[in-house]
This record gives C-alpha cells, sequence and structure tokens, in this order.
C-alpha cells in the first residue's frame, strides 16, 4: 500500500538536520515554516513583532533539540506545532511550561520507514478531516488549537477521527518502549 | 505493575497541548502523561491535529534579514537553562521540575496527614499529599475543579479507587471524603484551580493562617 509513496520532503529534510545538522535542509524547513508560523502565531493573538521573536526562537529550537525528533511517533509540523505553543507559553507568562519526561531512541536507531509512511498517511488524512468539516466546526477547532478556548469549552467530540491516528502513534510509542526496555535487560 | 484506569479526558489533553489550561494542572497532566503511555498517545495525536492547522496557516512575510540572522546562530554555543525534567524515586520529571529538584518539604496538618505546596496564587494551588494508610484526607469541598493523581498507595473515595497513575478529577458539587488504602502511605499530587476549604478539620478562620 505505502510501498510506492516517498517519505515527504519535511520528513527528509528534519532528519537531514537531526542525523547530519544539515544546514541546507534547516534553510528548506525555514522557508517552508517560517512564514507559516509567524502566520499562525500572529492568529493566536501577538503582535508583528513578538511574532517574529518566536518564530526566530522555535526555528532555533528545531534545530538545538532536532535529537528529539521521532518521525514514528511524530510529524514535524506537529512537533514544530508543540515547540511553537510551549515558546508562546513562556513567552505570555511568566511561569515555565510543563513537561512530560522525554522518551528518545538510541543515536544509533534507523526509523521505520512504513511506520513513518504509515503516520504520513493517517495526517494526510487528519487534515483531509478538517477541510471536510462545516466551517463553523472547522472555526471551533482551529480556537481550541490556537489557545482561545478553555478545556470547559473545547467540546469532547471534535468532530475528528483520533481513533485511527492515536492507534499509529501507539505502535511508534511500543516499537520505542520495546528498546528501552531491551536496552535495560541486558 | 497495575494499570492506570482514570485517564486525563481528551479536552484537557487538547487544552494542554494548546497551553490554556491553569499552570497547576498542566503540571497534572504533565506528570500523568510521564506515567501513562495511553494518554502520551492522545496528546500526540492533538498535537497532529495542531500541526495540521500550523502547515494550513496563511504565510506572513517575513522581514529582511530574518533568515540570515537565524542561520548565522545556528552555529552559536547552546547555553540550556531548561534540561528537561527527571524522576526522582516516586516523583516524576515534572513533579521534581515544580519541586525545583529538591526533596519535598512536609508540613503536617495533624492524624498523621501531610502537605508540601508547591504552589499558590488567585490562579490556583498544587501541593503533595502524604496520607498514612486508612487516614482520610479532610473531608472538604471546592471552589471550582480539583486534580488530584496518585504516586504512591492508593486511596478510595465515593466514586472509587484510585492506584498509582490514577487520576482523579472532582469538581465543585462532590464532596468527598478520600481515604487512603492499605500497604504504603498515600502520596498524592492535588491542584486546585481555586482555594480549597476544608469542612471539618480547621475552622474556617484558620484558613489562611494553613494554607490549606
Ligand atoms: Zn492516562
Amino acid at each position: 500500500m505505502a510501498a510506492d509513496r516517498e517519505i515527504s520532503e519535511q520528513t527528509t529534510w528534519m532528519l537531514a538536520i537531526r542525523d547530519r545538522r544539515d544546514k541546507q535542509a534547516f534553510a528548506r524547513l525555514f522557508d517552508h515554516y517560517a512564514p507559516r508560523l509567524k502566520g499562525f502565531v500572529i492568529r493566536s493573538g501577538l503582535d508583528a513583532a513578538q511574532a517574529e521573536e518566536v518564530v526566530q526562537d522555535v526555528m532555533l529550537t528545531i534545530w538545538r533539540k532536532a535529537e528529539q525528533f521521532d518521525p514514528e511517533r511524530a510529524q514535524v509540523s506537529g512537533w514544530i506545532y508543540q515547540i511553537t505553543r510551549n515558546r508562546q507559553i513562556d513567552v505570555v507568562r511568566r511561569v515555565a511550561r510543563a513537561v512530560p519526561e522525554e522518551l528518545k531512541h538510541e543515536d544509533d536507531h534507523e526509523p521505520d520507514p512504513g511506520q513513518v509512511l504509515a503516520l504520513e498517511e493517517e495526517t494526510g488524512k487528519l487534515k483531509q478531516a478538517l477541510k471536510r468539516l462545516k466551517p463553523e466546526q472547522r472555526t471551533m477547532i482551529e480556537k481550541a488549537y490556537l489557545g482561545d478556548l478553555t478545556h470547559q469549552e473545547i467540546q469532547a467530540q471534535t468532530g475528528l477521527p483520533l481513533g485511527t491516528i492515536k492507534s499509529r502513534i501507539r505502535l511508534g510509542l511500543d516499537r520505542l518502549r520495546h528498546e528501552l526496555k531491551e536496552l535495560r535487560e541486558p | 505493575m497495575k494499570t492506570i484506569t482514570h485517564h486525563i479526558p481528551d479536552p484537557m489533553l487538547a487544552a494542554y497541548a494548546a497551553g490554556t489550561l491553569p499552570h497547576a494542572f498542566e503540571v497534572v497532566v504533565a506528570t500523568h502523561v510521564s506515567m501513562c503511555d495511553t494518554c502520551r498517545v492522545s496528546l500526540e495525536a492533538h498535537q497532529a491535529v495542531g500541526g495540521a492547522i500550523l502547515e494550513n496557516a496563511d504565510a506572513a512575510d517575513l522581514p529582511e534579514g530574518m533568515k540570515s540572522d537565524v542561520m548565522a546562530l545556528l552555529d552559536q554555543p547552546i547555553d540550556d537553562p531548561q534540561p528537561a525534567p527527571k524522576r526522582a524515586g516516586i516523583y516524576p520529571g515534572p513533579v521534581m521540575h515544580a519541586l525545583r529538584n529538591r526533596a519535598p518539604r512536609w508540613k503536617s496538618l495533624g492524624f498523621g496527614v501531610r502537605q508540601s505546596i508547591l504552589s499558590d496564587g488567585p490562579e490556583g494551588s498544587l501541593r503533595l499529599l502524604h496520607i498514612p494508610p486508612g487516614r482520610a484526607v479532610p473531608d472538604h469541598g471546592h471552589n471550582g475543579m480539583e486534580l488530584t493523581l496518585v504516586l504512591q498507595g492508593s486511596f478510595h473515595d465515593e466514586t472509587g479507587t484510585f492506584g498509582v497513575g490514577d487520576l482523579e478529577i472532582a469538581d465543585e458539587e462532590l464532596e468527598h471524603t478520600p481515604i487512603a488504602g492499605e500497604g504504603d502511605p498515600c502520596i498524592c499530587l492535588a491542584a486546585t484551580d481555586a482555594p480549597l476549604r476544608f469542612r471539618t478539620f480547621v475552622p474556617r478562620v484558620l484558613q489562611p493562617l494553613f494554607r490549606i
């Protein structure tokens, strides 16, 4: 099924940055994401100058924390989304954001292309599902993820089919857990 | 290992991903996710939705020179002020971070119950509770919502039994009396988005004094 498809250029750039510290790949990633990031951050309420500061910080964090990127569990866009929200909150609030413990593959871990592709496919479906929503429903979801709604205001039923992407992420996480377990048990 | 049966509801995970939870709740969510792969997966799914929205966002023009500025900074040495928090004993990374990497400083509440306040303010409170086996947490109602996450031992109340990793969400209406289970003392992380009001334990006038 996924055999004739190729890993997206975003993921390819990010892996080149992570594994080879490839600055050309970073330049491409910058061209693709930095303008979108600015638009996204402005939509969630910062002015242009603050937004540019956040974009700069996020882009540098992508470079510096590249080793945390795991294409078996996250798409580049989702990973960047979380970095962006963290940074934005640190800017708006003075208290540093509380984040979960990190899980990381061993440095020599080769990602499984089948898993990476399947996850990309699921994310693609998610994007399509977003586009198919009724406009008012889509606006509500965008507001939720842009930080405009409290958790009481977020409806339990978002109308998005999250079940399949969850099972795909679960597979990626289980692979990582398995690897970590083997490391612990010689 | 016992399985975690009480999880974080999806809207709360989405709000965590978007960054709209009060800080005390945020610490509880980050701690539960550190202990629970089910919720870690859900959180990462919400991040994927956020990513899809980011990917669809309208591009905005960047100031001239910004890209070259960023490129020039890539080789700068990094002073990482905040390494990711690490677990110590029963306390997962986010709790250690809230404790500033020090052991909890327990204050007695009487009858063997102890608490260690991690933060307290108009936005809510975050504290650790230590309850000996068989003892009750003083009966209390809430001016809002209270999250209680078990880090050691267990407790039960009118709504069920909660073991390590389980999260109880109590709203304004719930007047519950959590009782610690047998075995190890129950240690939990408790967060509110409003000050607690205890009923039987301390007269109301003393509350500001005890900060409970
Ligand atoms: Zn959970």
